[in-house]
């Protein structure tokens, strides 16, 4: 059995399936009786799917211009 | 570099810097947005150096369909070396109780947003790209680059390993502590900014 603690600090990997299968079943068995760390669960997929959608998709066209110019001059 | 399995025999220096660029344009602008999540405002210089010295290696990529990997790969490393010459002071974080920090608990015992029935969500919506960005760019790089190569890249915790050339367990538990560290320099800079003052 573990406490809230531990199942913080597990929690990403647990999410990532990087958590190992012993602690995999502690951290089951603690989210069956834990609504807190349910919602700690739910929140992490929230940030993980935040952060993927974050990412910046602006390209500053002086830049992408300057660099396609190098990329030209590469082995002329 | 076209040709897999070794056949190069016909190709000229010509066509192998033309292959070359063909691949850096096509890969350009995944790579400025990669450099850009790296190292902010020093992406250019990153890219820069890293289309120099893939040219000087091209030879040394047999397989095309590599090629995007080969690129952001020594992307990486450059990211690396341009940050570590403009020596920038690190924002100082405090690793102390970093392991039992919680964002989702501090949002609901802080409760900043009182008269919110989706509390933990309006915290994130009140982030803006640029937040976001300076968010990460507080992390320390050792942390940073996983979790951006991870979460915003979308590469896999040992394709991260294979670029940064450091075991699959190095990578996660750095992984681990830039995840713990973002989210409590989330907080951090949602209150300094003025993030939580804002009621939806």
């Amino acid at each position: 059995m573990i406490g809230c603690a531990e199942a913080v600090r597990l929690l990403w990997e647990y999410l990532d399936r990087t958590v190992e299968q012993g602690d995999r079943a502690l951290m089951e068995e603690h989210l069956t009786r834990c609504r807190t760390c349910c919602g700690e669960l739910e929140f992490a997929k929230e940030l993980r799917s935040f952060l993927a959608r974050s990412a910046e998709r602006t390209l500053p066209p002086d830049v992408l211009r300057r660099l396609n110019e190098s990329i030209e001059e590469l082995g002329t | 570099m076209s040709i897999a399995g070794g056949e190069k025999a016909t190709e000229t220096p010509a066509d192998a810097a033309e292959a070359f660029r063909a691949l850096a344009r096509a890969q350009l602008p995944r790579l400025v947005l990669m450099a850009r999540r790296l190292v902010g405002s020093d992406a250019e210089d990153a890219v820069q150096e890293c289309l120099l010295k893939a040219f000087q290696r091209h030879a040394q990529l047999k397989d095309p369909d590599a090629g995007p990997a080969w690129l952001a790969s020594i992307l990486v490393n450059c990211c690396h070396d341009v940050g570590r010459r403009r020596a920038r002071r690190p924002v100082e974080v405090d690793l102390e109780g970093l392991e039992r920090f919680s964002l989702f608990r501090k949002i609901a015992y802080e409760d900043p947003f009182p008269y919110s029935d989706s509390l933990h969500l309006d915290f994130l919506e009140a982030f803006g790209p640029e937040d976001v960005r300076e968010v990460v760019a507080r992390l320390p790089e050792l942390y940073r680059v996983p979790l951006v190569l991870v979460h915003m890249e979308g590469y896999l915790a040992k394709e991260v390993a294979r670029m940064l050339d450091v075991p699959l367990g190095t990578v996660l538990s750095r992984l681990h502590r830039g995840r713990k560290l973002f989210e409590k320099q989330m907080w951090e800079y949602a209150d300094e900014a003025g993030l939580l003052r804002g009621a939806p």
